[in-house]
């Protein structure tokens, strides 16, 4: 696979893998518009991430489509980042990971709408504005949790310090980064570093949370090194393609 | 706003109930006679009231409810595309339940009463919603059967006499016949698939079918509420008319599909003009609708553990715009 | 009885299909503050690109006739048939008026 198919399949399945943790939320959200909200955000995310899939397919050049993409690669052909295959936990949890993300998602779209690849640079420029969206529903919320209860604040706090550690691979470079920098097709994640910091820190101190101290492990996801946890999702994801090779649905 | 108009209304309808209730009800009754639409802070029969509070709570119970034997499968669905829609629908369910909701509470009831008297299990829903869904072909039944037997009862509910209710109904209806396509496409892929996913697609129909005609209810001779409720216009046909339609519409479709109605007495009457069908097992029905099916208690229990485990959620909110509210006033 | 549910206030919503149009009431929902309400608006309204903009106003906030009333509030505008165009003959010579 070329370095380019490879860092648009990173990006694909970050989308693929965190909407198919939104869409466990369905039906368990703390309240009714809470579900569609959530519900929202995944159907955005999966959009991006088909067609994120396909143009990778199309990149790759061996006729793989999004489904055979997204249904038949084991946890170490998945190239999403860790942050985003962790278990959604409560609603807290789950808000803040979204967070988290959302503030370099739309960073990272911003940035790609002036990609050399054309396809790309179209998803990022539509994906920006939902991106966008994104932000804006878990920042209020990531405020009113934080600034709510002393026990909403004491649990996001927690899901704060939890999740901080993950946060480092999305600002790591590496070959892939640097190749698709170089080539003018991507960009390079420690370029979205500060203006992330510069997002997230405006809505942490919205929310009256403290910014947990920088953690020194090293998370690889995104080179098809994981946690645990991708091994479960993916299982449940593909059992039922799996056990009928080439049937259409 | 419409609580406080329900308030007044109260205390009109005392004082007007010692002087002229019977001239009040008349009047009503020529209103609802006359097609007019009856709004939230109009004068209305008490009776007519609480008919209304229970069957726009049921409906909207229903529709969350309905939410988790479909949801079951949004994280295994077998392709992205099947994902993407069945997300959607569930969406779009969620969203009739709060349209529901919200017109329920324009009769001066509030959404946490409801939503407290379900978690309790006293408030009934649609039954069908306590089956399991074990296959993927469940979803694909699910939307053609269930939502086909839904439309059928909605689409007369849009010229229901009370107007916040039948608006509803019209955005509701709008929605709903997407569902019920996605459920016949995903049956129509399943029936000239495989051999594995056509004998699945069978089995499913074998278990949604006499559920499904059971969603319309008894036969109107057995049940209290039908008579009146046609007089109100809040039923405007009677169950048995809706079921055979439903019987009549559906069967070629199954025809279509090559899959077979699970009922040996059915048969085409050329000179009705109608199918024939089997007699129901209304005990199934009765248990069900006791609690006794095979998922009432998971399904309510799910939604308690969302309701429970969401509290500290909801009062943070409260919280935040509360503290919100007393910046706001301190600044001014 | 769980007090918080009850603590999230009613908004009523109101959307502008297309540019042009005026916000029409489409019904309520919960939410416990202005953009809370915008969001859910949204999300539970405008998913089939029913909309352009949002009207959230709270169903407290919101001053009704009566319907008590409305024989004194909308009655003596029937009988005034000279407010409307149709009510005048105008010769058909006679053009654009």
């Amino acid at each position: 696979m070329t370095l380019q198919a490879r860092y648009v399949l990173r990006l694909a399945d970050t989308n693929l893998v965190l909407a198919q943790r939104l869409g466990e939320w369905v039906g368990h959200a703390p309240a009714l518009e809470e579900d569609l909200g959530l519900a929202n955000v995944a159907l955005d995310l999966l959009g991006q991430a088909r067609l994120l899939l396909a143009h990778a397919g199309e990149l790759e050049g061996k006729g793989r489509g999004e489904d055979q993409l997204a249904y038949l690669r084991e946890e170490s052909e998945y190239f999403n980042l860790t942050l985003v295959e962790q278990p959604n936990g409560d609603f807290g949890d789950t808000i803040t990971r979204q967070f988290l993300f959302d503030a370099w998602q739309l960073g990272l779209y911003e940035a790609l709408a002036g990609s050399k690849d054309a396809m790309l640079a179209a998803i990022a420029a539509k994906g920006a504005r939902e991106a966008a969206y994104h932000l804006r529903y878990s920042g209020g919320w990531l405020v009113r949790l934080g600034d709510g209860t002393a026990e909403s604040h004491a649990r996001v706090a927690n899901s704060l310090a939890q999740l901080w550690p993950f946060t480092n691979e999305l600002f790591h470079d590496d070959g892939v980064d640097r190749a698709a920098a170089d080539s003018g097709v991507g960009v390079l994640p420690s370029s979205l570093a500060a203006p992330w910091s510069a997002r997230v820190d405006e809505v942490l101190g919205r929310a009256t949370l403290a910014r947990p101290a920088p953690s020194g492990f090293g998370w690889y996801g995104k080179q098809g090194r994981h946690s645990e946890h991708l091994g479960y999702l993916l299982a449940e994801m593909q059992s039922l393609h799996r056990a009928h090779p080439g049937a259409t649905w | 706003m419409y609580t406080q108009g329900l308030d007044s209304l109260g205390k009109d309808c005392l004082r007007d109930e010692a002087r002229d209730s019977a001239g009040l009800e008349s009047r009503f009754q020529a209103r609802v006679d006359a097609e007019e639409k009856i709004e939230a802070k109009d004068w209305m029969p008490e009776a007519y009231r609480r008919t209304l509070v229970r069957q726009i709570s049921q409906h909207a119970h229903s529709e969350i409810v309905g939410m988790l034997p479909e949801g079951n499968w949004i994280t295994r669905a077998p392709s992205l595309k099947r994902k993407a829609i069945l997300i959607a629908k569930v969406q779009d369910e969620g969203g009739h339940g709060a349209y529901l909701y919200s017109a329920a509470e324009t009769l001066g009831v509030s959404r946490a009463e409801l939503v407290d008297q379900l978690l309790a299990g006293k408030a009934k829903y649609s039954s069908i919603f306590n089956y399991p869904t074990p296959t993927w072909a469940d979803v694909g039944a699910i939307g053609w059967l269930v939502d086909g037997a839904a439309i059928m009862n909605q689409i007369p509910l849009c010229r229901c006499s009370y107007g916040p209710y039948a608006r509803a109904m019209v955005r509701i209806c709008k929605e709903e016949s997407f569902h019920q396509r996605q459920g016949y496409e995903i049956m129509l892929r399943l029936s000239r698939g495989s051999e594995a996913q056509r004998a699945m697609a069978q089995a499913a129909l074998d278990r949604w079918w006499w559920p499904s005609l059971m969603m319309f209810g008894p036969s109107d001779s057995e049940s209290k509420h039908s008579a009146q409720s046609m007089r109100w216009k809040i039923k405007r046909f009677s169950n048995d008319e809706l079921r055979q339609k439903f019987v009549d519409t559906t069967v070629p479709q199954a025809d279509y599909l090559g899959l077979k109605v699970p009922d040996p007495e059915l048969a085409w009457d050329e000179a009705l003009q109608h199918y024939r069908f089997g007699a129901i097992d209304w005990r199934e029905f009765e248990q069900v609708l006791a609690g006794e099916g095979p998922c009432n208690r998971e399904r309510i229990e799910a939604r308690r553990k969302a309701h429970d485990d969401g509290r500290w959620v909801r009062e943070a909110a409260s919280a935040w715009a509360d503290k919100q509210a007393g910046a706001a006033t301190r600044a001014a | 009885m769980d007090e918080s549910r009850n603590d999230w206030p009613l908004y009523e919503i109101f959307i502008r299909a297309k540019s042009g149009l005026d916000h029409k009431h489409v019904g309520s929902l919960h939410a416990t503050d202005a953009r809370m309400a915008l969001e859910h608006a949204r999300d539970l309204y405008t998913r089939r690109q029913e909309g352009v903009s949002i009207w959230a106003v709270r169903s407290a906030d919101i001053v009704a006739s009566d319907p008590g009333e409305s024989d004194a509030f909308f009655e003596p505008a029937r009988d005034k048939i000279y407010r409307h165009p149709t009510f005048y003959e105008i010769p058909d010579e006679v053009k654009t008026l």
